[in-house]
């Protein structure tokens, strides 16, 4: 047996008084994709950013590689890791986002560049190469010195995949990536995504794309009230569902 | 029907305006030092203002807003007076320059503030995810992403402050600051040309904030991005 990649070992996070992640565990290896579904309000994008801490959680263990991810523990209690740690702790995973969040200001190559010399110290020149490449490999050679402004909403997020990518990630997390296209534009970017998960990139996907979940994922994850509802192979768990809660969500959802 | 026979002699103005020229040349240099000097100081502090006020923790950032609020709702002209005559009584004696030049990036700090705040709070929250899910510190992000974004957007209102601080300089001439006003009154003082010398300096602070404007409109070109 492979040792995990991530293990997420109770999960608990709390805005204010309402608990949005109610103790998750889940483990994951190599090369795995992921998907997780569910209803909104479910915790899964929560889960999700938990893992690179762009939320912070009150309780529970995210290990990634066997790492600590933003906390550690101390005799006094757990204690959150400095700033610069959690930096680089971040740089370990990469993401993408429902509104790809690309810098407007920089070109594409500019935004696949940026962490490249700025977290990775590498070379403006060398930097450049690699953005290009990048760009290539998402179908975007050509459009390297365009503007966020200057492209369609599939092509912003597929500059986004790239930077993300570039970084060499342990793990990619895909929150949503498609949510915000418009329908004729969801196919491209999810090419993309398979590519990635035929070479053997880790990745853990937030969908509401059932289709493409039952297809490219080795396993899925139905969240369900803050905890994890119903877990399995896809064509198992959307065949038969061993839970009410996810054979009435299935029947919501897209997916036939 | 309006006399416009002090229009006629133009030789005379011409001959006192050389007979001026010194005094109005060092005039106008006071004044673009003080603007310039208040530009610069009152930007660089207004940045720190905008910073303590986004990211500071809430100590920092209610007494950074009683500090805005206060210059903010006093008249530039009680600023001067007060800079100018309150250091001196405790001792501290800037002159009218210094003191002048004080109150002026003090007034301009505040306004600064307010825009860069505003510029800063406008980036969606998105592009601070971006840059941490890439590994970015805090410094990095500020500087790469929401720095030069923030910039492009103060950029006109910025220029506006700019112009709004030459104009101010003209208050300093109360506190006795030779500046181009101060200047232009000494002149008519001495040849009662009052038309002509306040056209002159009228036109003159219009040159310099068309400059700035012109700047202005120039960097803003250089730095626009393309969609």
């Amino acid at each position: 047996m492979n040792k995990p990649l991530l293990e997420i070992k109770g999960l608990r996070k709390q805005y204010g008084a309402v608990e949005v992640l109610k103790g998750v565990d889940c483990t994951m290896t190599q090369g795995e994709v992921i998907s997780i579904i569910g209803s909104s309000g479910s915790g899964k994008t929560t889960m999700l950013r938990c893992i690179n801490m762009l939320e912070e959680f009150q309780g529970g263990q995210i290990l990634l590689d066997g790492e600590a991810i933003g906390y550690e523990e101390h005799p006094s209690g757990r204690r959150r890791k400095s700033e610069k740690e959690v930096a680089r702790q971040r740089a370990l995973t990469g993401m993408a986002f429902q509104q790809f969040n690309l810098f407007p200001h920089m070109s594409a190559a500019q935004n696949v560049m940026l962490g490249l010399v700025k977290v990775k110290k590498m070379g403006r020149d060398e930097a450049r190469t690699l953005a290009e490449q990048w760009l290539g490999r998402v179908g975007l050679a050509a459009r390297a010195d365009h503007y966020p402004g200057q492209l369609s909403g599939g092509q912003q997020q597929r500059v986004a995949i790239a930077r993300a990518i570039a970084m060499n990630p342990k793990l990619m997390l895909f929150d949503e990536v498609t949510s915000a296209l418009d329908p004729e534009l969801v196919g491209e970017v999810l090419q993309v995504i398979k590519g990635l998960a035929a070479e053997g990139m880790s990745m853990l996907l937030v969908t509401h794309e059932m289709r493409f979940a039952y297809e490219v994922s080795s396993r899925v994850i139905f969240m369900n009230k803050g905890v994890i509802g119903e877990e399995g192979d896809p064509k198992e768990m959307f065949v038969r569902p061993r839970t009410e809660r996810l054979a009435e969500f299935l029947k919501t959802s897209s997916f036939q | 029907m309006l006399d416009l026979s002090v229009f006629n002699d133009l030789s005379l103005f011409a001959n006192e305006i050389w007979i001026a020229r010194y005094a109005l040349l060092r005039g106008l240099g006071v004044t673009l030092s003080i603007s310039a000097l208040a530009i610069v100081a009152g930007s660089v502090l207004g940045v720190g203002v905008a910073l303590g006020l986004v990211y500071g923790p809430r100590v920092v950032r209610a007494t950074i807003r009683v500090y805005v609020d206060i210059v903010r709702g006093t008249p530039v002209l009680v600023l001067v007076l007060a800079s100018y005559y309150i250091f001196s009584t405790v001792g501290l004696d800037l002159g009218p320059f210094q003191a002048g030049v004080l109150a002026l990036a003090v007034f301009c700090s505040s306004h600064v503030g307010e825009i860069v705040r505003g510029a800063l709070q406008a980036i969606p929250p998105g592009q601070t995810e971006a840059a941490k899910a890439i590994g970015l510190t805090f410094g990095q992000t500020f500087s790469s992403v929401l720095w030069p974004q923030a910039l492009r957007q103060i950029l006109p209102t910025w220029v506006n402050t700019a112009a709004e601080m030459v104009k101010a300089s003209t208050l300093l001439s109360v506190i006795g600051v030779a500046e181009l006003l101060l200047r232009t009154q000494e002149i008519i003082s001495r040849n009662f040309l009052s038309l002509h010398f306040y056209f002159l300096a009228g036109f003159l602070y219009f040159l310099i904030n068309f400059g700035i404007e012109r700047l202005g409109k120039y960097v803003e070109r250089k730095t626009a991005v393309p969609s």
